[in-house]
């Protein structure tokens, strides 16, 4: 008898915050909809940004892409801090057990010079290119709609802040710790003609005015093709020519793009499906950003991996973009 | 001078962290409060790695110190091997 | 060849700072575009120390295992239906306070530093400043999380979010925030990073957790505590940020020092809630936030002041007036909701015997001579079946937007009241510094949403006080009024078998 009392007072008296209700229904929610959805605050600004005096602090018009509902945007691997941490942690202590082998059996040392070389010269310079894609999302973070996808942005910027970092390490991995290759990679993209163009975008993509453009331009256009060419098509070069062991120090890298493409397809897809005026506006942007990349990327590709690479990794862009319904 | 301080959570890590406190700063003062030990210290407190090290009985990371800080006053120098807090007056 | 080992800060150096490049193809100024208008001079980003050099491997790492810890003690704490530990139901109303004032203001941090973590010109600062973004993202998340299960017994909570956009008082939290943000910048990171952070964090933190822990709410000190575990390398960030902009050029200081006037007031108003929280809303009370303020400011601040003295940094000439405010706040703050609480999302009361018995100790020079008969005239009342209640709108200061009610120090029966008048207009203010803060910068403040004004103009919901409580989602006779007879207070007695 008192056990059924106890049970009975103890229900609760709802199954979640009102908004989740309201968008749910009146049942128990998930964590990541608790933390994602209507964080952003939407009403009665106080202040005119000095910055933006024609907007407000919180402002959805500042990109010309339109959303009914901004919460539209869900993550699918369905992000919100501790997952997110979490995961990240995981694949940062493989990476580490990767690193310490690498080092550990002195794999270095066995790579030939030329290969060394090539990888100071066109794949350590990568470590600037991503901090440029850590400043793009981290833009759409600070003036982007909605948690759902501007918890995303910064999780991304995040990670490409890591990658940055692990760019760095594999060069360190060669030096043996002196930084001499860091210097060099630097020198090579400061003004090595292979990286010219690729350093000329990513400058530009940082004077975006328009937070959903700096995505085009970044997470659609320059990353699609920048992921074939490096951890598709350079991996299987690499498995070719002698530098199988350099995968170990890739992989981080490799399945992260994996894993951030299933959102970003996902944002552009629920983005272009929204509207004919999206969709329009989305494709205006990707075909200037797509010229850019074609004129930018060109010379790199070629001295990676040989003069049909860039077509190839166009046509993965192709299909990318026609999956979400995108005819360019 | 002013005075520097550090909180932690009260866990059993922290114990041995304190413990390496007490022992590399031998005025340091430590308040036991509800959930938290706060330490204080004249001027400037100093983290031993190999002193915690020791206590523990195994390797200890110096950055593995912010999982269990709460607070702290006073500039920062961090090292492999050190954390230090101190104030400049 | 061995590798060379390298120590943390050289490491770092490489992995981080030597990342950025003098750009060639376009004006570095285009990428960063708000680096100038505030006036402030960076001659050399070269120069920033870094607070703290966790590399984003480290940082996932260590914030990994502190959230499986801290959700770990969630599920355990819902899972044993941790809310009935609490020592009173009255104690929940803090939290309310917290998810409903405090929380929001994590997102909007969050957001804050995400827009100076992409604008500042230097990456050292950037690098940290994006950290805080995502830490504060981690807060304001894991303080849902941590509140999601009170919010299935207890009212109050719900809305959150609805209601920190609309509700008079949530406006004092939401406009400080807004205030920040909407300045440049630089100004941010003295607002938000140093004086909020370095200043005046730890008043905010640890009463609330510690309040926490004194009252049995494991769910709160364990987020509590483990935020602040981020704050601490908040804090070093707002440290370093004020070092860097004064090393940087002499023309920064009468810039910094009037942010900083600014900013540690409003940061301090903004801390009201936390005063009256403190001595009022802890059935268990921890420290009076007389003691609190003493500990917390004077002392931690007083030496971090003392530090910047050779920058020509002075302490502002208003902390006189807090030094005597603190044995008056709480009091004061807590009768403006106590009349008003029919308008919020929590519960009053008027404290117990005890309780003003524990007042008189902690505020000898105040408590008994001023506010000790106002309560026991409340009580009475309240026994007599006739519960104070003010039907009236209150005036709300145009900078902290807290209702005129704070009173002159030299006369704590007179209410403290200013006034500037502005193209024609005129505008009320609670306290000097307030009516400083707004003659600075009019312009700004003019555009400040007043909730009652907006409820006098039918921007609430229009029409009398029961549309404005339709447009708070306030259900009357729920979350609002007086604790004693409450939905609240009738489950927790059915909970622990009182009739």
């Amino acid at each position: 008898m008192t056990i059924e009392i106890k049970t009975s007072t103890m229900k609760p008296i709802r199954n979640t915050y009102a908004h989740i209700e309201r968008r749910f229904g009146d049942k128990p929610a998930t964590r990541y909809q608790e933390a994602t959805y209507d964080v952003h605050s939407t009403h009665n600004f106080h202040y005119k940004p000095l910055w933006d005096q024609d907007r407000q602090i919180n402002d959805p018009a500042r990109t010309a892409v339109v959303m009914g509902d901004w919460y539209d945007l869900k993550d699918p691997r369905q992000f919100y801090y501790g997952p997110y941490v979490q995961n990240r942690s995981k694949m940062q202590e493989n990476a580490e057990n990767n690193f310490k082998f690498f080092e550990k059996r002195g794999l270095g040392e066995s790579l030939n010079s030329s290969l060394r070389e090539k990888i100071i010269e066109l794949v350590i310079p990568m470590r600037h290119a991503e901090v440029a894609a850590n400043l793009n999302n981290m833009y759409g973070t600070a003036h982007g709609t909605g948690t759902a996808v501007t918890q995303a942005l910064i999780f991304e910027a995040m990670d490409r802040f890591g990658n940055a970092q692990y760019f760095s390490k594999i060069g360190l991995a060669l030096d043996g710790n002196t930084g001499d290759s860091l210097a060099t990679a630097k020198e090579h993209w400061m003004s090595n003609p292979a990286w010219q163009g690729v350093r000329a975008y990513c400058e530009k993509t940082l004077t975006i005015k328009d937070w959903f453009e700096a995505f085009i331009a970044q997470d659609i256009v320059l990353d699609t093709l920048i992921n074939d060419l490096y951890y598709r098509q350079f991996d299987e070069w690499l498995t070719q020519n002698n530098g199988r062991d350099l995968l170990l120090l890739m992989e981080f890298m490799q399945d992260r793009a994996k894993d951030s493409q299933r959102w970003s397809d996902s944002v552009l897809k629920v983005v272009v499906t929204e509207s004919e005026h999206n969709s329009n506006q989305v494709l205006a942007w990707i075909s200037t950003w797509r010229i850019r990349a074609q004129e930018a990327l060109e010379p790199l590709a070629s001295a990676l991996l040989g003069d049909k690479a860039l077509a190839d990794a166009f046509a993965v862009l192709e299909k990318r973009l026609t999956k979400v319904g995108l005819n360019c | 001078m002013s005075r520097v301080q550090i909180a932690f959570q009260d866990n059993d890590e922290s114990r041995y962290i304190v413990a390496a406190i007490e022992q590399d700063n031998t005025t340091a003062v430590v308040h036991y409060e509800p959930a938290m030990i706060r330490v204080e210290n004249e001027g400037s407190l100093i983290i031993n790695r190999d002193t915690v090290s020791e206590q523990i009985g195994m390797e200890w990371d110096v950055q593995s110190l912010h999982i269990n800080l709460i607070t702290l006053t006073g500039h920062i120098d961090e090292d492999d091997d050190y954390f230090k807090i101190m104030w400049n007056n | 060849m061995s590798p060379k080992k390298l120590n943390l800060k050289d490491k770092y150096k490489l992995l981080t700072r030597d990342l950025d490049w003098e750009f060639s193809y376009e004006d570095r100024k285009e990428a960063f575009p708000y680096e100038e208008f505030e006036g402030i001079k960076i001659t050399d980003w070269d120069k920033w120390e870094d607070p703290f050099r966790l590399t984003m491997e480290s940082y996932w790492k260590y914030q990994a295992e502190k959230e499986k810890k801290l959700y770990a003690i969630y599920d355990a704490f819902a899972q044993n239906n941790g809310q009935t530990n609490v020592t009173d139901a009255r104690y929940v109303n803090a939290i309310k306070l917290f998810l409903t004032g405090v929380s929001p203001g994590e997102h909007a941090a969050h957001l804050g530093f995400a827009f100076t973590g992409r604008q500042m010109g230097g990456i050292g600062a950037r690098v940290a400043a994006q950290m805080q973004s995502i830490d504060e993202l981690r807060h304001i998340q894991t303080q849902i999380h941590a509140m999601s299960h009170y919010n299935k017994f207890f009212d109050g909570f719900d809305e959150f979010n609805h209601m920190h956009d609309r509700l008079w008082y949530l406006s004092v939290p939401k406009s400080f925030f807004e205030d920040a943000r909407t300045a440049g910048p630089f100004e941010f990171m003295i607002a938000i990073g140093f004086s909020f952070e370095y200043v005046l964090t730890n008043l905010l933190f640890v009463p609330f957790m510690s309040g926490a822990a004194y009252n049995g709410d494991m769910a709160t000190v364990t987020f509590g505590f483990s935020a602040q575990s981020d704050e601490a390398r908040h804090m070093t960030l707002g440290l370093e940020i004020i070092k860097f902009l004064l090393e940087q050029h002499e023309d920064n200081l009468p810039i910094v020092q009037k942010w900083l006037d600014k900013w540690l007031w409003r940061g301090y108003r903004l801390l009201t809630l936390v005063a009256m929280m403190m001595d009022y809303m802890l059935p268990q009370k921890v420290m009076s936030w007389q003691e609190a303020w003493e500990l917390y400011f004077e002392d931690a601040a007083g030496a971090l002041f003392k530090d910047l003295e050779r920058y020509g940094i002075k302490m502002p000439d208003y902390t006189d007036t807090i030094k005597q405010e603190k044995e008056h706040l709480s009091h004061q703050a807590w009768w403006i909701f106590y009349q008003y609480t029919h308008a919020a999302a929590f519960h009053t009361w008027t404290p117990t015997a005890e309780e003003m018995d524990w007042l008189s100790e902690k505020y000898p020079d105040t408590f008994d001579k001023y506010y000790r008969p106002r309560w026991e005239l409340a009580a009475e009342m309240e026994a007599k079946g006739e519960r104070f209640y003010t039907t009236g709108l209150p005036q709300l200061c145009q900078t902290c937007q807290i209702p005129m009610a704070f009173t002159e120090m030299s006369d704590p029966t007179q209410v403290s009241y200013r006034e500037s008048i502005y193209n024609d207009e005129r505008f009320h203010f609670c306290s000097d510094p307030c009516k400083s803060i707004f003659d600075n910068e009019p312009e700004k403040y003019v555009n400040a949403w007043l909730p009652v004004h907006q409820i006098l103009q039918g921007n609430c919901g229009g029409g009398g006080l029961d549309k404005v409580m339709e447009y708070y989602h306030l259900d009357d006779g729920v979350a609002n009024l007086e604790f004693e007879g409450s939905p609240d207070a009738e489950r927790w007695k059915e909970w622990k078998g009182v009739a």
